[in-house]
């Protein structure tokens, strides 16, 4: 056995000793020195992070797009594939930094648990994105869904919490299972091999493949809460903790979206032939268009933030599915491009809401009546972060969204990104509805003046950074673009 | 021999007891069970192709093997999160969990 393949893993072998060296302080750490957990944690996950960005411009062996390989295939990885790394990396750091507050007031005798049960749903993603095989790829899945439905219920005295971690884990449980039938039947009819580059091969779009490929797309599709399986977000996101809904819906989105499209791309196609003649591009062309429309609808009536937040990731993710529809370079670079703003933008929103939640305890729309008389700062950083996911120009958010309509309507898409088009006009309206909240309605007893902790005050200034600059920069998407690869 | 038609046909049946079990039973343990149903049904599904199709490898065979622990792992945690549903609301049924909509 050759072992300089385990030197392909770096990101994952980093993460691994970052996960036992927390795992070994919380054990060891005695009760006066507790306080130190955090920051040592923050400390070790800042190192990784960093490894990780140095490690993937040195990727040995690696072209361009064709990247490397170890274990015979079975992990697959490449520049996008560091990239989409380190970009959950950064995201998972900053969510650390939303929760430092939270952990120190609400979670104290669970902070180890918070953070190893977040790196390991991390390791999972790693392993997802980079799989060459059915079997890598259903253990990454599972091992990323199943520490998480621990997070979701990880505020044990609070009833909301234990509700929304037992919807989550049943749907997680049955999505997942739908998906392994699919993968037996693929196992079946694609030559007995479960490798991606083995089963292209046998596929060959007959009926029964057809319906295997079914049921697997809905297994990842409850990922991505794509709408038929989208029932549970809400419920979900609206019971856990706040940090672990900013983590739930940005990074286990991005993962499983980052993946599904690899599959579906080096899997379930065959190159040379037009992607709309694909089943998977007939299906997903309903799908997306059901997605957008039911998150914006139902996003228009939520009165808690939260759940308006969960919907709003809903229509989201159906906006991020566009990429995958054209099967060229065009249409992974600019999806992946959408998930990096949508991270930063996202994650900014939430840290707004986790830390008024922290100080206040509110979470509802009409606490944020009045907000700019009293928090200037946070009513800003707010309302930049809408008008980002609204897609109005100076910011980023405009810019992703138009590289991934460009992308759709490359191979004449028209009417599916007309569609689309036509939805982010009402996803305006409700974006605005915040914002309307927080300048223009009056309260009577608006949410007192507070004073932020340093962290979520660094946290928040990152990414407003990221996605007000992101779209000015155009070397970042150019650099996205140089690495993506087709069908 | 039996067919493998047999087999199919068997945890065809399987699969769709489990999705009907998940869909109307009102005990959370209950939804579990038939959430392992399905997942008994992919089992036999991937025993019996490489028993009958591919006999010259395990690919399937080691296939079912991490199912089924992962499907152990996925109930120690569901159970954990039920007891807890027990523990708050006094019942583990579906209808204890329903104050989160709209």
């Amino acid at each position: 056995m050759n072992y300089n393949q385990f030197f392909v893993m770096q990101p994952e072998i980093s993460l691994a000793v970052a996960l036992i060296l927390m795992l070994v302080a919380d054990l060891f750490l005695g009760e006066k020195s507790k306080k130190y957990f955090q920051p040592f944690a923050l400390a070790v996950f800042a190192i990784h992070t960093a490894y990780c960005i140095l490690a993937g411009n040195e990727l040995t062996g690696a072209t361009e797009t064709a990247g490397a390989q170890a274990f015979a295939g079975m992990y697959q990885t490449s520049k996008i594939h560091f990239f989409v790394k380190n970009m959950l990396n950064v995201g998972t750091f900053i969510t650390f930094l939303f929760a430092y507050e939270w952990n120190k007031k609400e979670n104290v005798n669970r902070i180890g648990e918070f953070y190893t049960l977040m790196l390991s749903t991390l390791f999972g993603m790693f392993l997802m994105i980079s799989s060459g095989n059915f079997l890598l790829f259903y253990i990454g899945l599972e091992t990323a869904s199943i520490p998480m439905a621990a997070l979701v219920a990880l505020n044990k005295k609070r009833e909301e919490s234990a509700e929304a971690a037992a919807k989550y884990i049943l749907t997680a449980g049955v999505s997942s299972a739908v998906m392994l039938y699919g993968i037996s039947m693929i196992y079946g009819s694609c030559g007995g091999s479960l490798y991606f580059s083995d089963v292209v091969k046998n596929f060959t779009s007959s009926n029964y493949q057809v319906m295997a490929m079914v049921f697997f797309m809905a297994g990842v599709m409850f990922k991505i809460s794509l709408v038929p399986f989208h029932l549970w977000t809400a419920d979900t996101y609206q019971g856990a903790p706040t940090p672990v809904t900013a983590y739930l819906s940005v990074m286990s989105k991005g993962a499983a979206a980052f993946s599904f499209m690899v599959i579906l791309w080096k899997t379930f196609s065959f190159s040379g032939v037009e992607p709309s003649t694909l089943a998977w591009n007939k299906i997903l062309w309903w799908v997306i268009i059901v997605t957008i429309t039911v998150g914006n609808i139902f996003a228009l009536r939520q009165k808690n933030l939260k759940r308006f937040l969960a919907f709003s990731s809903i229509s989201q993710a159906g906006y991020v599915m566009l990429g995958l529809m054209s099967g060229t370079a065009a249409g992974m670079g600019s999806m992946i491009y959408y998930l990096l703003v949508y991270l930063f933008t996202n994650l900014a929103a939430f840290g707004v809401i986790c830390n008024i939640e922290n100080k206040t305890g509110k979470v509802g729309m009409n606490d944020y009546n009045d907000l700019y008389k009293t928090n200037p700062k946070m009513a800003f950083v707010m309302t930049l972060a809408m008008f980002s996911l609204g897609g109005i120009p100076p910011f980023a958010g405009c810019f992703s969204k138009i590289f991934i309509f460009a992308s759709a309507a490359q191979t004449g898409e028209y009417l599916l990104v007309f569609l689309a088009l036509a939805n982010t006009i009402i996803s305006l309206c409700y974006y605005l509805y915040v914002v309307k909240a927080m300048y223009i309605n009056h309260s009577e007893n608006p949410i007192p003046a507070f004073k932020s902790d340093k962290m979520t005050l660094i946290g928040l200034t990152i990414c407003t950074a990221a996605f007000v600059f992101m779209g000015l920069i155009s070397p970042i998407y150019e650099m996205i673009l140089s690495w993506s690869f087709g069908i | 021999m039996i067919p493998v038609e047999m087999y199919l046909i068997v945890s065809t049946l399987l699969f769709f007891i489990g999705v009907f079990g998940f869909l109307v039973r009102k005990n959370l343990v209950g939804m579990l069970m038939s959430i392992e149903l399905i997942l008994n049904a992919v089992n036999i599904n991937f025993v019996a192709f490489n028993r009958y199709l591919f006999p010259e490898q395990i690919e399937g065979y080691a296939y079912s093997l991490f199912v089924i622990v992962v499907a152990a792992a996925e109930t120690a945690v569901a159970i954990a999160i039920f007891f807890n549903v027990y523990r708050r609301k006094g019942s583990e049924t579906v209808k204890s969990i329903r104050e989160l909509k709209h």
